[in-house]
């Protein structure tokens, strides 16, 4: 078995591969940021006293998390154009779709980061005379946010497999690229195991420093 | 934004077949990874708790391994991978002579990755365990397993029912994930809907309205479940 295998496929297939994975990480890293952004936004909502928002935002969370990745990403490929009307190409489809979903999820985050910061906080805020958004965006989410980014990196982690879900859509990212090689080489066992290798060391590594962190945090 | 509707399309015979057998497929492969992923995780689990370096190790190194590869990818090497690595005859028969080869690849992968993430809740159930119990259970004479099998897991299972609710609940919605080696389930069935009809938003539509209502359905009778299998005194009551 072993001695049968190839490992020439891959070395000539690095700069495709390369590029592949650039995708990844860039979609990661821009559904991240939009995710907390959205994610934040949608928290806010969910602790408001305004009945609709609040409303609104857990119709949206509970939505999104009793759905599929991939019908999620189907159903944005398909929307988008439509609404529109005219298609934005695949990887600004996947970002918006990947956002969307992992909005949902870092929302249920931070709104429990949010409830951690003691709520005589807020009031303590408001007496100084800062107004509800200021104490919001002063005193509170700085505070929450310090308390949530080993749980935010981890779900990182998380996104960034995720992402090779875009293989269901042909946009080619690292997953796609690797699926790729291997179809148009016949080399399928030497490349998806090469692919498991990098993406296994890319998320042990990542997920060892959120320890790390963690950990500091910890004894400090 | 123009968009022709036509809702009916959903109740044509053909389309309506493939919803209910999409459906179905779904169905099948969650509960059986479902059942694979509750008992192989709970040994992975019991294995990171006992005072026993090599099964320790075991543990970490299976929850490490399936937690650090995308699940699409490990879905690719059981259907592609696994049957070129092992001996031949057994390669070849799970190429060639094994009934629906797509069902048997994904209901492994999801249920082994499914294990290593039961396997971090039945941790952590037993954990909260206080220490006491063990030391009661092992001075009124009980061996290891007995103290596991009539004490420490009775009370973890009870602990854990939540987090075990939404990790069945995420097998249900990864199960989709199938369809990428070609299992016909209800995330293929609704694309293939739209592939032939171009009916996108009422294809989609079906397969989101059966989605969201079976998970409403779960998490009801999991809280049921929940409720009456409560100890006083050992799990938190709801405030």
């Amino acid at each position: 078995m072993i001695k049968n295998f190839d490992f020439d496929v891959i070395t000539g297939s690095i700069p495709f591969l390369w590029k592949g994975l650039q995708v990844s990480f860039y979609l990661t890293f821009l559904a991240l940021v939009g995710g907390i952004v959205f994610g934040t936004l949608l928290a806010l909502m969910r602790i408001s006293n305004i009945k609709f928002l609040k409303y609104f935002s857990m119709t949206y969370v509970n939505f999104l998390r009793s759905m599929p990745l991939i019908l999620v990403i189907f159903w944005f490929f398909f929307l988008i154009p439509v609404i529109i009307g005219r298609p934005i190409g695949g990887f600004y489809s996947a970002v918006i779709a990947f956002t969307m979903f992992e909005a949902a999820y870092y929302s249920e985050i931070i709104r429990a980061g949010l409830l951690s910061v003691s709520s005589n906080q807020i009031s303590a805020a408001r007496a100084t005379g800062l107004s509800y958004s200021q104490s919001m965006i002063y005193v509170i989410l700085p505070q929450a946010f310090r308390n949530m980014v080993p749980i935010l990196l981890t779900q990182a982690v998380v996104l960034f497999q995720d992402t090779s879900l875009v293989y269901v859509v042909s946009l080619r990212d690292f997953m796609t690229a690797s699926s790729i090689v291997a179809q148009s080489q016949s080399r399928l066992v030497e490349m998806y195991l090469f692919a498991a290798l990098v993406y296994f060391s890319i998320c042990f590594a990542f997920s060892f420093m959120i320890k790390r962190i963690q950990n500091r945090k910890v004894t400090t | 934004m123009k968009y022709n509707w036509n809702w009916s399309v959903l109740f044509e015979p053909q389309y309506f077949d493939w919803i209910i057998s999409g459906t179905l497929w779904t169905l099948y492969l969650s509960i059986a990874a479902s059942l694979i992923a509750f008992f192989l995780g709970s040994l992975i689990g019991i294995f990171r708790t006992l005072d026993n370096k090599i099964l320790n190790s075991i543990g970490t190194i299976y929850v490490e391994i399936f937690r650090n590869i995308p699940l699409l990818l490990q879905m690719f090497i059981w259907y592609f991978v696994f049957p070129e690595l092992v001996p031949e005859n057994f390669g070849n028969w799970l190429k060639q002579d094994l009934p629906n080869p797509e069902f048997s690849s994904a209901l492994l992968c999801l249920g082994t990755y499914t294990a290593s993430r039961v396997a971090e809740q039945v941790r952590s159930g037993i954990n909260s365990v206080s220490n006491g119990v063990g030391s009661a259970g092992y001075a009124t004479g009980l061996t290891t397993y007995q103290l596991y099998v009539y004490i420490l897991l009775p009370i973890a299972y009870r602990i854990i029912i939540p987090p075990l609710t939404s990790e069945f609940l995420t097998v249900f919605k990864n199960s989709s994930l199938a369809l990428t080696i070609g299992l016909l389930e209800l995330t293929a069935r609704s694309n293939m809907i739209m592939d032939w009809t171009f009916q996108g938003f009422e294809a989609f539509t079906a397969a989101t309205v059966i989605y969201v209502s079976i998970t409403m359905m779960v998490t009801l009778i999991m809280q049921k479940i929940e409720s009456k299998s409560k100890i006083p005194g050992f799990i938190r009551e709801k405030a």
